[in-house]
């Protein structure tokens, strides 16, 4: 009975010996990679399907892929360009999702964390750009946090829908940055593209030593790995995890379900908004109508793809950074339309979404075949 | 022009709601359709623009507008089947799947559509319900296109059909207890997939009125958003076509509030007033969720997640 019911990772008398703790601990983190991987691969398979029907070569398209995205190093620096603000963006999906929460309205958040950093900039001209920059992404980082733990609140308390509440808020968001980027905050001087003041070149983030890249991408890692700790490492995170797997249980243990849910909906919207700024401050300069790049809507293919997991959305981000930075060569040299990427990701994303279903079918992939030994094997036959 | 003062914006704002209500109506009556039957299908914005794409290029290749309705209507059923088929794996979270089907629907769309931006398609008619009058104002707001007639006739028929049909009878089981149901020797994934095929179809329907009557022409920011309102809105009418109907005209009305105030020259703030229909939706969710108890008509098994 012990031997079969054992959770194999339990430190009990009759447990299994640390070697095939460690396979079985290698088994589950194979599953983990090998379904998305799987479903990854067949959504290139599909795609190439529908390439062969338009009569296009699939091997010519990952071939641009490739150079587009990762073949070169000016080409890898572009990916990595893109793929810093999947990284806050697909946060602001994954950390929600503690809480079972599906909040699509990074988008929002991302374009007014930006206009929030453009809008301060001014105000702060007198301050050492030490203080003045961690200002203007505080700044950003706030306005983010109200604009999506405004969703969590409304979710928690009045038990709004927060998936199409966010995506309104985001919706709201873009209309008010529009707003101020046309009315209070334009600078006279932009008339084709309105656009804020410009950013003094002292506020202006830099690139990281060695790269082309801004220090966006560093943070973004940053905020992965800071992220996955808060959710797999502390108390905060476990008592998140119960919440979003049965609130009632969460409540009866005490768990403060409402502002949890505030909290980390807040830090997403918060981590998003900081994408905005790195955007304004790093790429762009300015606040301005490029702000609404779609990133928000990439981020929640990146955590879909990474599974929530704080640490797989590293790796996701870059690979859809090299995917979209490959988009513009796909489309000159191959003559198919810009949205051949987004066809391309909502394939990838039904597909990850439908390999959900496989997990846990595959013996191969469980623990138990793996910590059962032959010592062990006629005890459960006894036992059972 | 008649100098009719602010009247005119109040008649351009009901004129409005009238043309801007259709695509709201049809996707909402086609989400109360899914909903019903236990399921949310998010997917019917990225349904609603494949269906404004796949109507407006189907009207300039064949030169017949319904054709493209035809075509927008089996568009957006074949992605309500796709969405039914592949929830009924275990463990597919309905919510996630909708919105990678917005993604792709919009995607397709986008990737199939460039080349019909700019050649332009044969309008579907409307009916002039307002010759009687000899104000222009009033004969333009009163000019009623044939899909929003149908889709008044929809919610009536549907309002009565999910109460007074057997198959209403079965959808609702559905989507009121799925245990029930299969003790009934009912197939409760079959009859969800059914019923998410039908809500596609109406959104398809939906999409074919934005390109094919108002706005009246096709582009990548044809619905921004109207696909997911409606889905919105099912809540607040309680997932009753009924009150779909009287919903979808309220929301319509707040959507031609922009343009309406443009039309007489106040055009500050262009762009707080075009997110008005989004405030709206916020704050009509607000109003009707509630945090502790059941909404009064919401399906049993929705948003149970499984």
């Amino acid at each position: 009975m012990v031997a079969d019911t054992a959770h194999p990772d339990l430190d009990s008398a009759g447990s299994p010996s640390p070697a095939l703790q460690v396979r079985a601990w290698i088994a589950r983190r194979t599953e983990a990679v090998a379904i998305p991987l799987g479903a990854v691969a067949t959504g290139f398979a599909l795609f190439s399907l529908f390439l062969i029907a338009l009569g296009k070569s699939p091997a010519g398209f990952l071939d641009l892929i490739y150079r587009g995205g990762f073949g070169s190093p000016f080409a890898l620096q572009n990916s990595l360009q893109r793929a810093a603000p999947l990284l806050f963006a697909a946060l602001c999906v994954a950390l929600p999702a503690r809480l079972g929460l599906v909040v699509i309205g990074g988008e929002g958040a991302i374009v007014l964390g930006g206009v929030a950093a453009a809008a301060i900039a001014p105000a702060l001209a007198g301050l050492p750009p030490v203080l003045g920059i961690p200002a203007m992404a505080l700044c950003a980082a706030l306005a983010g946090a109200a604009w999506i733990g405004a969703v969590g609140a409304l979710r928690a308390y009045r038990g709004v829908n927060e998936t199409i509440a966010s995506l309104l808020m985001s919706y709201i968001a873009i209309a008010l940055s529009n707003h101020l980027i046309e009315g209070l905050l334009r600078d006279p001087s932009s008339l084709n593209k309105p656009s804020t003041r410009a950013i003094a070149e002292a506020f202006r983030v830099g690139p990281m030593p060695g790269m082309k890249v801004h220090w966006g991408l560093g943070f973004g890692v940053l905020a992965c790995v800071a992220a996955w700790v808060l959710t797999e490492r502390t108390t905060l995170g476990f008592a998140a995890r119960i919440a979003g797997g049965n609130v009632r249980a969460a409540q009866i243990q005490g768990l403060p379900v409402g502002r949890l849910i505030v909290g980390f909906t807040a830090l997403g919207g918060a981590l998003a908004a900081l994408a905005g700024f790195f955007e304004v401050t790093a790429v762009h300069g300015n606040a301005n109508a490029s702000l609404v790049a779609g990133y928000g809507y990439t981020g929640i293919l990146v955590a879909f793809l990474a599974r929530q997991n704080p640490l797989a959305i590293v790796p996701v981000a870059f690979l859809l950074g090299g995917i979209e930075a490959s988009g513009g060569l796909i489309q000159r040299r191959m003559q198919l339309p810009d949205a051949t990427v987004l066809v391309l990701e909502g394939l990838l994303f039904v597909l990850v979404l439908m390999s959900e279903t496989l997990y846990g079918r595959y013996k191969v992939f469980s623990p138990h075949l793996w910590t059962r030994t032959r010592a062990a094997a006629p005890v459960m036959a006894v036992a059972s | 022009m008649t100098d009719i003062g602010l009247w005119s914006v109040l008649i351009a704002v009901i004129g409005g709601a009238i043309r801007v209500s259709t695509p709201f109506l049809f996707v909402s009556l086609g989400e109360t359709i899914t909903e019903r039957s236990g399921r949310i299908n998010l997917g019917l914005e990225g349904t609603l623009v494949f269906g404004a794409m796949s109507a407006y290029a189907t009207a300039v290749l064949t030169g017949s507008a319904w054709a493209g309705v035809a075509v927008a209507g089996l568009a957006g059923g074949a992605f309500g089947l796709l969405h039914g088929w592949i929830c009924r794996f275990p463990r597919v979270n309905d919510v996630a799947v909708g919105i990678a089907l917005m993604l792709f629907g919009s995607g397709l769309a986008f990737f199939f559509g460039k080349p019909f931006i700019q050649p332009s398609a044969p309008q579907l008619p409307a009916l002039a319900f307002g010759s009687w009058s000899d104000l222009p104002q009033i004969q333009a707001a009163l000019r009623v296109n044939v899909l929003f007639v149908i889709g008044a006739a929809l919610s009536v028929f549907l309002w009565w059909a999910l109460r007074n049909t057997r198959v209403g009878l079965i959808v609702r089981i559905a989507g009121d207890s799925a245990d029930a149901a299969r003790a009934m020797g009912y197939d409760v994934d079959r009859v969800r997939l059914l019923a998410t095929g039908a809500g596609g179809v109406l959104a398809g329907i939906g999409g074919a009125y934005l390109s094919l009557y108002y706005p009246g022409s096709w582009n990548e920011g044809i619905s921004s958003g109207q696909g997911l309102m409606a889905v919105a809105l099912v809540v607040f009418a309680r997932w009753n076509p009924l009150a779909c109907f009287g919903a979808a005209l309220l929301f319509g009305g707040a959507g031609a509030l922009g343009p309406a105030l443009q039309s007489v020259g106040i055009s500050q703030g262009y762009y707080l007033f075009y997110a008005a229909p989004y405030v709206l939706t916020l704050g009509v969710l607000i109003a009707t969720s509630s945090p502790d108890r059941a909404l009064a008509g919401a399906p049993g098994e929705l948003g149970q997640g499984k």
